[in-house]
């Protein structure tokens, strides 16, 4: 075994835990705000708009310091098939974190809402007022939501697997 | 680790090897799975869901794709609302400031049943969504009476359920009795409305929020403030022994007719909580006495079927507030945001119907869009 000793650069790792949590959150909220009445329905539509606005520029953040700081490479005696779920899943992750906020925030303008993201913050539409959009826009973000679920889980499986198993300093490159 | 065995080979040597591992592994992705179903409302089956609600209002009135839930025979309308500056006091809203704000709002009556005839139900509602100069969006749904059937969300689901038709069409009159010896509070409605003359038109009605709402001004203070929009066009009350023999659209036509000579005018009020008044309880009333300030004038130019105008498709969320209105304690309020939520959605995705109401008198209206015939 050929442990690495390469770390993503501190950035990239506050980016990482920060928006880890952040994202978890937005599926807790995001699942909690739509299947209850209570008054906690409308607290949490309040945090899921600025959590998810957060979500979209950090991401935009990130990539740029991802682009300017190439992850450490993974040990090369990982399969071959380790190494394309590795890259497909990050693939797949980072495209939801783009889509999640942007889907919201058409959904939101394809239903006629004031894309209100705290009192004094209301951001443009970016799709026309049109019901059908909305419907289809609804749907992905909630299918979005179950898929942006499963690689979360999956990505913490293989991020458990790299530091408890493995031990091959993948999951240390990330996390300290 | 050799790289060249099989997976199942690779894990069944991993579990041998780390097993323990291996179970801590599956162990936190489980727990985190089941986190998110309890999160979810997947392992709760009482939770009180939008989707229950929704449900029962489907099961009481019929699902009628395309159409609201509640409320769903309505007409469009538009219009302004001038406020005359009283309310700055009040508010921070843009909307209180003196000016003009656009407006886009809807008549309807009671019930989730599109073709049923007027006298049906005899309350009526004006949903309003007012955009001011800023932007700033206000909407609201607001109904003719001052006071509400139900408290919670609770009652109102159990309301639904005990007047649901049964198979020969009426609630079971066992049902109805049970819910109201249990509900003080919808029997005070149902009598409020025997005891008061109730409006012959959609245009001489008053039109009250429901709900409380905590108004903010440009100073930070608070206060808890229902309003209500009172008509110019007099008073006249509706003969309530006499509604099973009234035109099947006589509130629709009526209207229709009445916006062919000139614009309907109500006044805006804002009225203000004393100390102790509830403010989280929809079905008890304020004295009267409470101070009300007239913030300005709702003007209605135009009257449309939801087939041809943006109405249709707008959600009258009473949470879509501008900054400068905020909900109150009341429970209805996160409930009404909610389950008309899943009402816009689901009609959403059954493809928007045009409007019950033909626009038969639309044309005559648009024309007839002057002060004065």
């Amino acid at each position: 075994m050929n442990p690495h000793t390469e770390h993503f650069v501190l950035p990239a790792r506050l980016l990482h835990w920060t928006m880890a949590l952040m994202i978890i959150a937005m599926l807790f909220i995001g699942a909690a705000m739509v299947s209850t009445v209570s008054t906690a329905h409308s607290t949490l539509v309040a945090w899921h708009r600025p959590i998810g606005s957060a979500i979209l520029l950090l991401v935009l953040l990130r990539i740029v310091v991802r682009l300017r700081h190439p992850p450490p490479a993974l040990p090369s005696d990982i399969p071959a098939w380790q190494r394309h779920a590795a890259r497909l899943s990050h693939w797949l992750l980072y495209a939801l974190m783009i889509a999640m906020p942007l889907i919201g925030w058409a959904m939101l303008a394809a239903g006629g809402y004031p894309v209100q993201i705290f009192s004094t913050l209301r951001l443009p539409p970016i799709a026309p007022h049109d019901l059908h959009l909305y419907t289809v826009l609804h749907r992905l973000h909630t299918y979005l939501a179950y898929l942006f679920l499963l690689t979360v889980l999956m990505h913490l499986a293989a991020a458990m697997f790299h530091g408890l198993i493995r031990k091959d300093g993948v999951f240390r490159s990330m996390a300290s | 680790m050799n790289d060249r065995l099989p997976l199942r080979q690779q894990l069944g040597r991993a579990l041998r090897e780390h097993g323990r591992a291996a179970a801590l592994i599956a162990a936190t992705v489980g727990a985190v799975a089941l986190l998110f179903a309890f999160d979810a409302g997947w392992l709760d089956p009482r939770r009180l869901t939008p989707a229950k609600i929704a449900n029962a209002l489907e099961a009481h009135d019929g699902l009628h794709e395309g159409f609201r839930r509640a409320h769903a025979k309505g007409v469009c309308f538009v219009g302004h609302f001038d406020a005359n500056g009283e309310g700055v006091r009040l508010s921070k809203a843009r909307v209180f400031a003196a000016g003009r704000s656009s407006l886009i709002g809807r008549f309807s009556t009671g019930g989730g049943q599109p073709y049923s005839p007027d006298g049906r139900l005899v309350f009526h509602a004006m949903a309003l969504s007012i955009t001011a100069a800023n932007g700033e969006q206000w909407r609201t749904g607001m109904d003719d009476t001052p006071v509400f059937p139900v408290a919670t969300p609770q009652a109102f689901l159990d309301f639904q359920v005990a007047t649901q038709p049964d198979a020969n069409g009426k609630p079971d009159p066992a049902k109805v009795a049970a819910y109201l010896q249990a509900h003080p509070e919808t029997r005070a409605f149902m009598q409020w409305l025997k005891d008061h003359p109730l409006p012959s038109s959609f245009a001489n009605g008053t039109y009250y929020s429901i709900n409380a709402f905590r108004f903010i001004n440009a100073q930070g203070d608070s206060h808890f403030v229902r309003w209500s929009s009172l008509p110019e066009t007099p008073f006249a009350a509706i003969d309530k022994d006499r509604l099973a023999t009234l035109d099947h659209d006589f509130l629709f036509d009526d209207v229709r007719t009445r916006i062919t000579h000139g614009p309907l005018r109500w006044h805006l009020l804002l009225t203000l909580a004393k100390d102790g008044d509830p403010t989280n309880n929809a079905t008890k009333q304020w004295p009267d006495d409470r101070e009300s300030v007239d913030v300005g004038t709702l003007s209605i130019e135009r009257v449309a079927s939801e087939e041809d105008s943006p109405c249709r498709d707008l959600n009258f969320d009473p949470l879509i507030l501008p900054p400068g209105i905020a909900a109150s304690g009341d429970p209805l309020l996160a409930a009404r945001s909610a389950v008309y939520s899943t009402s816009f959605t689901r009609r959403a995705s059954e493809g928007p119907q045009p409007s019950a109401q033909a626009p038969a008198i639309h044309d005559a209206a648009q024309n007839g869009n002057r002060s004065k015939p």
